[in-house]
């Protein structure tokens, strides 16, 4: 594509659906999205969502109107062009002989990763850090024997004391929405 | 307070939401719905034939009568026939409230018989859709669901409920308001926008107005001809648009883009600012987009944020309600004459009429659509399908009725015009409600003139039979050399047709009989269909062809030209 990554900050409603109808609006106009996280925002009942995808400034701003109209998208903003702390978090297994260990190990401690758990013949490797910064470690340790890989995509937040998206004041508290398996072990279950 | 079942909460909030009628089909997984149906006598219920048809039909009443239409389908093919018509409401922003059975909730996912995943499948054609697990939650999903059918940019919205669900027990207690946190509609303009926007009209020496749906849908014509009035500005109709603006007032011009009036397209090159109203600038409005209106500054008066710039570059944008809009607007306009400008839009009709209609012994499509516009009294409304005949419908339509032509724009759904007619006239009971058919469309949807009889409603059919789909024989004579291909095909009496259905009927193959005919079915108490057997190669002009400028557009086509020849 002819643009930059875009990292995209979205306050949503937490309730079924609402990841495949963001989706969809993507999808519809044929962006590929890089990465995606999604997780409970500071108030409950919100979830915040980043995403990154590849395209040009207007295209992302169209797309990034139509997300609004996603009736559960409280507020979405495209962070690009501004001072952000962007990391992603990293669980790397490398397959490790008796020989090979100490010379992996060297490489975790420079990263200023993490070893989590140790095997007779691997190591998995926790690490956080901007893309790039994980990006390195990878090339560093492949070479060992990369045997399995898992990355959460970006999340991001902007520098200093302004907020990344905020939940606009609401009267009351946002609804809860209940899983359909929630509190309803056997109906729920096979769903 | 007692508890009564889901099917019951359903009926509660449409008494509620003021519903008159849904349009809908019974089946396996809405059967509790109809159960309680009967309880219910102050809503009515209109069996369509067909689900397609049912969303049809609510989604014109819903226009015309300006609330939102009610659907009823059951579960999997049920809720699929609906996309359709979903998607012609969602394209049209009409409001639309379906509620479909659903498979019981222990068999969702399961492939239970007769499921199919109805909210996955509508999420791109709908406002908002549920899948509601829970009774408790019937009465609060269907308030949210009426808002946000009902305001904003209105839309489609479906409400799926398993059967289990509808039958399940709880107290009914409707939400006195909705509070949606990402749902927060702006009805005003900013001031200093609209401000901007006057002062832009008091320099502008060639004003357009181009309005659109937007003004049909918050019910603004009156607004929209004052403003028209006070700066003297040309207002220009959208195919949606068409009834926002009186026919007969001096400043209505008619319909632009690839069909439109010659004049509007020129003029839309010619002008220095377009107010661009309730619309969307459509590529069938605007042609390559690189080449739109030169010369003008754009004001966008739109209700939804993500119009704003999608298709032009916008020098004034303002996000509110039309109506609302422009009652702010018109105080700040100065009253303006613009002669000259006037002057050039008279000389250009002058020049290139662009609606002349043909003459001949035969009978010409334009003769007839325009004859039943002159015959029909002033009160009348219009369904159309989709295709030439809709296109000459829209370029003769010139009526000072207001909000009273209903066609599928967005979508282009053929086949819509037997069952919007039929809505129609369900929200105008007491009025001449005309559908102009295509042979094509009204093969698509014809089992709905059953209602006519059972329902008792006098619509008047017109088949514009031309034994062809016109608009696509027409584009393979014109941009595939001649190459006519599934254009044709073999037709049914459509007489017969609708004598079969309890309907009279005739067929008119002379020029003699169509005022005879038209006579005869407005002095009839009933419905009636009549088959007009038109010029079978008529082609729709003006016209723009598809990715060239408006200024390309083609009054008439030139005798002797190769490839505009017959």
């Amino acid at each position: 594509m002819s643009g930059r990554l875009h990292t995209i900050v979205a306050l949503v409603e937490n309730r079924p659906g609402v990841l495949n109808k963001i989706a969809s609006k993507w999808r519809q106009r044929g962006f590929n999205i890089e990465s995606l996280t999604v997780g409970h925002s500071e108030v409950a009942g919100l979830s915040r969502m980043t995403f990154t995808v590849d395209g040009a400034s207007n295209d992302i701003e169209q797309v990034t109107k139509q997300l609004y109209k996603v009736i559960e998208v409280v507020k979405i903003t495209d962070v690009s062009d501004q001072q952000v702390i962007a990391r992603e978090l990293a669980l790397i297994k490398i397959a490790t002989t008796r020989e090979n260990r100490g010379a992996v190990i060297e490489i975790v401690d420079v990263f200023r990763a993490k070893i989590v758990d140790v095997a007779a013949d691997s190591l998995v490797i926790e690490t956080t850090g901007t893309e790039e910064k994980i990006d390195a470690l990878i090339g560093m340790l492949t070479p060992f024997g990369l045997k399995e890989l898992v990355r959460t995509g970006r999340v991001a937040m902007v520098r200093g004391g302004t907020s990344t998206v905020t939940a606009p004041a609401q009267n009351g508290q946002y609804r809860h929405y209940r899983s359909a398996g929630e509190g309803k072990p056997k109906v729920g279950s096979l769903i | 307070m007692t508890k009564i079942n889901g099917a019951e909460i359903i009926m509660e909030c449409l008494r509620k939401e003021g519903v008159e009628f849904i349009f809908g089909y019974p089946g396996g997984a809405n059967l509790p719905m109809y159960d309680a149906l009967h309880k219910y006598p102050d809503v009515k219920h209109i069996l369509a034939r067909h689900e397609q048809g049912a969303a049809h039909a609510a989604d014109a009443y819903a226009r015309v009568s300006g609330k939102a239409g009610v659907v009823w389908a059951t579960s999997g093919p049920g809720a699929t026939n609906l996309v359709t018509g979903i998607a012609n409401a969602w394209m049209d922003s009409v409001p639309l409230v379906c509620i479909t059975g659903q498979v019981v909730s222990w068999l969702l996912g399961r492939d239970g018989f007769q499921e199919a995943d109805i909210t996955g499948i509508t999420i791109p054609i709908v406002k908002q859709n549920w899948l509601v697990l829970d009774v408790e939650d019937i009465a609060p999903t269907i308030a949210e669901a009426f808002h946000i059918a009902t305001t904003g940019r209105p839309g489609p919205v479906l409400v799926d409920i398993p059967r289990d669900v509808q039958q399940a027990l709880c107290e009914f207690v409707y939400p006195d308001h909705v509070d949606i946190a990402g749902y927060q509609p702006k009805m005003q303009g900013h001031p200093q926008q609209v401000k901007k926007a006057a002062q832009l009209i008091d320099e502008s020496q060639k004003p357009l107005i181009l309005a659109g749906h937007g003004v049909v849908i918050s019910r603004a014509a009156d607004e929209l001809r004052e403003l028209a009035e006070k700066a003297q500005i040309p207002v220009i109709t959208t195919l949606l648009g068409l009834g926002g603006m009186p026919g007969s007032h001096d400043l209505n011009m008619g319909m632009p883009g690839m069909h439109g009036m010659y004049w509007n397209n020129m003029g839309i090159q010619e002008a220095d600012l377009v107010i661009g109203i309730g619309m969307r600038f459509d590529d069938r409005v605007t042609g390559s987009l690189k080449d739109f209106a030169p010369n003008a500054k754009i004001i966008h008066i739109d209700i939804d944020p993500a119009e704003i710039g999608k298709n032009v570059k916008t020098m004034i944008p303002i996000v509110g309600d039309v109506r609302t809009v422009l009652q702010q607007l018109i105080p700040h306009v100065q009253p303006a004459r613009h002669d000259e400008w006037r002057g050039w839009f008279r000389d250009m009709r002058e020049k290139h009429p662009s609606i002349t209609i043909p003459e001949s012994d035969r009978i010409v499509p334009q003769y007839v659509i325009n004859k039943i516009y002159e015959m029909s009294g002033p009160k009348a409304y219009y369904a159309t399908g989709v295709g030439q005949h809709q296109m000459w419908a829209a370029q003769y339509f010139w009526s000072d009725n207001p909000y009273s032509f209903v066609t599928s724009g967005g979508a282009g759904t053929m086949g819509f015009e037997v069952p919007a007619a039929i809505g129609v006239q369900f929200a105008r009971p007491h009025d001449t409600v005309w559908a102009f058919c295509g042979d094509g469309g009204f093969q698509m949807t014809m089992e709905e003139l059953a209602l006519c009889t059972e329902y008792e409603l006098p619509i008047k059919f017109a088949i514009i039979n031309n034994h062809y789909l016109g608009m696509v024989r027409q584009w393979q004579d014109k941009f595939y050399d001649h190459n006519l291909s599934a254009v044709r095909m073999f037709q049914p009496d459509f007489v017969k047709i609708a004598e079969a259905m309890g309907i009279s009927a005739m067929r008119v193959t002379e020029k003699s009989m169509v005022e005879s005919s038209i006579e005869a079915a407005l002095r009839h108490p009933g419905a009636v269909l009549i088959d007009f057997e038109v010029e079978e190669v008529e082609d729709c002009y003006p016209m723009m062809p598809p990715g060239v400028s408006l200024s390309d557009t083609i009054d008439q086509p030139k005798v002797g030209e190769p490839e505009y020849a017959r």
